[in-house]
C-alpha cells in the first residue's frame, strides 16, 4: 500500500525568505497527520503546495499516487481543501453553495442536490442553509466550508488551522467531524497551532519551525523528547524566596520573579516530600503549579519557543 | 493546462453562480444599468437642442439619433466595473483558492464573470434603446444591419469586459479595481465622438478621439442603424479593435488569475 501523501526535500522561497527548507514527509493512507508549528513557520505554505494552489521550487511531491508536478489535475481530483480562511461564498446560501460544489463534480442534478441536503443534515446546517453564507458566526461558516470540500468524496483532505478562531464547543464539534472523517476512510493532513489539537487527533505529528522539520513521529514519542516535569513555586517575599532557595538546593531559580523550579516525576509521593520540606521549613508560598511534559515541553525544546496559547495547568494557591 | 472534460458545464456553474450575485445584490448592476439611462435622458432632453443648435445641426441634424450610438456604447464602458470589480473580489477571498484547488475548467471562473456581464448588458442596451425610441430615437436599419449591429456590440462587450477583468485582478481590493478600470468605463467613452463630432473638437484631444477604439466602433454603429456615412475600413478597424482588446484581455486575465499555481 502506498502513502496518501509523499514528500521529499521540498523547497520554497519567496525572493531572499526562504519559506521552506528541505521537508520531508510521508502520510499513511487513511491517518491523521498533523502538522504543528507557529505562526509563519510555513505550515500554510506546505498546504498550498501539495494542494496545487502554488508551486515548489524544489522537491518530489506525490500526493495520492500522483505525482504534482506532471499531473496537478488528477491531484486536484482527487483532494479537497478547507483553508485558513473560509472558502465559501458569502453572497450564496449555504445549500447553494453545496450545490455549486456538486455541480462542480458534476454529480448530477438530482445526485447534488441530494448530496447538499445530506452535508446539511450532518453538519447541523439544515435550518441556515437557507440563510447567505454571510451572516454565519466562524463555527458555522468552518462547517460549510468542510462540507463543501466533502461534496466531491476526496480521497486525501487538507485542513489547514480549521478550528483557529473557534469557540471551545465548535472546536470540540470540528474536531468529532474530522474524527468521523478518518473512520470513514479519508487521509486527513491538518495544520495547527494548538498543540491539545494535535494531541487528540494526529496519528503522526511533525514540528515545523522556520520552514525546517524539528520533530516527527507519534504524540507519545514526542512527549518523550520533553524534559521532565517539575513543580514551580511562587513566592512574594525576596526573603522567603532566599530562605526556599538553601532549603531546596536542586531547584532552578527564577530571581527576577521570585520563582523556583523543582524537578518532579509528577508523582504524589515526590510532592508530598517537597510538601513536608516545606511544611518543615515554614515557607510562605505564594503559588504551587504542577507540570507534567506535554507537547507544550515537546514544542519549546524543540523550537526554542514558547507556543501560542496557555494550556491550563493544575494550579492551587 | 486545463485537460478537464467539462468546460460547458463548469462555465455554466460560474454563470449561475455570478448571475445570483447580481440579483441578490444588484447595487453594482443597477448603477450600471442606470446611469447610460441618466445620461441618454440628460444629454438627449436637457443639453440636446443647445448642443444640436451648436453643432451647427439644423435641418436633417438629429441629435437623439446622433447621440444614442455613443450612449449604448457607454452603457458597453460602464458596464464593466462590475465584472472587473467581481474577479477582485473573488480573488480576495478563499473561495477562488478553493476553485484552484478543484479539477475544474481553469478558465471557467473568470469566464462566467464574462458571460454574466454580457447577459446584464444586453439587458441595459435594450434599456437604453427603449428610452432613445421614447424620446426621438428613428433608426432606419434593416433587420440585417440590427444584426450586424447586436453582433458588433456583444463583441465589444466581450472584448472590454476581459480587459476590465484583466485590469480589475491587477489590483488587490474592490477599490483598487473599480478605479483602474475607470478609464474604459469613463474616460474612452467622453473622449470619443459620444456627444460631439471629431470636427467639433479642440485638435490635440481630437487627434486622440479620431484613433480611439470607441470612435471607431460608434461610427459603425452609426453606420448601421442610421445609414450615417463611413469609410469603407472603418467597420473592419471596429472588428480588429474588438479582436485586439479580448485577445490581449483574455489572455492577460488568465495568466493572473493562474499566476503562481500548478500548471
Amino acid at each position: 500500500m502506498s502513502a496518501a501523501i509523499e514528500v521529499r526535500g521540498l523547497r520554497k522561497s519567496y525572493g531572499d525568505k526562504l519559506v521552506l527548507d528541505g521537508i520531508d514527509l510521508t502520510v499513511a493512507k487513511g491517518t491523521i497527520f498533523s502538522l504543528l508549528g507557529p505562526n509563519g513557520a510555513g505550515k500554510t505554505t506546505v498546504v498550498q503546495i501539495l494542494s496545487t494552489l502554488i508551486t515548489a521550487d524544489a522537491g518530489e511531491i506525490r500526493v495520492a499516487g500522483h505525482d504534482l508536478h506532471q499531473d496537478p489535475e488528477a491531484v486536484r481530483a482527487a483532494i479537497g481543501v478547507t483553508g485558513q480562511f473560509s472558502a465559501v461564498d458569502g453572497l450564496l446560501t449555504g445549500r447553494e453553495n453545496l450545490i455549486m460544489m456538486a455541480d462542480l463534480y458534476h454529480l448530477g442534478r438530482a445526485e447534488g442536490r441530494r448530496r447538499a441536503d445530506e452535508l446539511l443534515e450532518r453538519f447541523d446546517l439544515v435550518e441556515a442553509g437557507k440563510n447567505v453564507a454571510m451572516t454565519y458566526s466562524g463555527g458555522m461558516k468552518r462547517r460549510l466550508d468542510l462540507a463543501m470540500t466533502l461534496v466531491g468524496n476526496p480521497q486525501i483532505i487538507f485542513l489547514d488551522e480549521p478550528t483557529t478562531g473557534l469557540d471551545p464547543r465548535s472546536r470540540h464539534s470540528m474536531w468529532q467531524l474530522i474524527r468521523e472523517l478518518v473512520a470513514g476512510g479519508v487521509t486527513v493532513l491538518l495544520t495547527t497551532q494548538y498543540l491539545e489539537e494535535a494531541d487528540q487527533l494526529a496519528d503522526q505529528i511533525a514540528v515545523l519551525d522556520h520552514g525546517k522539520l524539528v520533530a516527527q513521529g507519534t504524540p507519545e514519542q514526542l512527549k518523550r523528547l520533553a524534559p521532565g516535569g517539575h513543580i514551580r513555586l511562587r513566592f512574594t517575599a525576596p526573603e522567603e524566596f532566599a530562605l526556599a532557595s538553601q532549603v531546596l538546593p536542586s531547584a532552578s531559580r527564577d530571581e527576577e520573579s521570585l520563582v523556583l523550579l523543582v524537578p518532579s516525576d509528577g508523582s504524589v509521593h515526590t510532592l508530598r516530600a517537597l510538601l513536608a520540606r516545606i511544611d518543615d521549613a515554614s515557607l510562605e508560598v505564594d503559588e504551587l503549579t504542577i507540570y507534567t511534559p506535554d507537547l507544550d515541553d515537546v514544542f519549546f525544546a524543540v523550537t526554542g519557543q514558547p507556543t501560542a496559547n496557555d494550556n491550563e495547568k493544575v494550579t492551587s494557591k | 493546462m486545463a485537460n478537464t472534460a467539462y468546460p460547458m458545464a463548469d462555465t455554466a456553474t460560474m454563470l449561475r453562480r455570478n448571475l445570483r450575485h447580481a440579483l441578490r445584490y444588484p447595487g453594482l448592476s443597477l448603477g450600471a444599468l442606470g446611469m447610460p439611462v441618466i445620461m441618454m435622458l440628460l444629454f438627449g432632453l436637457i443639453f440636446g437642442d443647445t448642443f444640436s443648435a451648436g453643432l451647427g445641426g439644423g435641418e436633417g441634424f438629429d441629435y437623439i439619433d446622433f447621440l444614442t450610438p455613443g450612449i449604448l456604447l457607454m452603457s458597453i464602458a460602464s458596464g464593466t466595473m462590475s465584472p472587473a470589480v467581481g474577479a477582485a473580489m473573488d480573488m480576495s477571498e478563499g473561495i477562488v483558492a478553493r476553485f484552484r484547488t478543484m479539477a475544474i475548467f481553469r478558465p471557467a471562473v473568470l469566464t462566467g464573470h464574462v458571460l454574466g456581464n454580457v447577459i446584464l448588458t444586453i439587458a441595459s442596451l435594450a434599456l437604453v434603446i427603449g428610452f432613445a425610441v421614447l424620446i426621438g430615437f428613428r433608426p432606419n436599419a434593416t433587420f440585417g444591419e440590427w444584426v450586424l449591429a447586436a453582433g458588433l456590440m456583444v463583441a465589444v462587450t466581450v472584448a472590454l469586459t476581459w480587459f476590465a477583468i484583466a485590469l480589475g485582478l491587477t489590483s488587490k481590493t474592490a477599490e483598487g479595481a473599480s478605479n483602474i478600470v475607470l478609464p474604459i468605463s469613463l474616460l474612452l467613452p467622453f473622449l470619443s465622438n459620444t456627444f460631439i463630432p471629431l470636427e467639433s473638437m479642440p485638435s490635440g484631444i481630437r487627434w486622440f478621439a479620431e484613433y480611439q477604439p470607441f470612435t471607431a466602433i460608434i461610427d459603425t454603429l452609426r453606420h448601421l442603424l442610421l445609414g450615417a456615412p463611413m469609410d469603407g475600413g472603418t467597420g473592419w478597424l471596429a472588428l480588429a479593435w474588438c479582436v485586439a482588446i479580448a485577445l490581449v484581455g483574455y489572455f492577460w486575465a488568465q495568466k493572473s488569475y493562474n499566476k503562481g499555481t500548478a500548471a
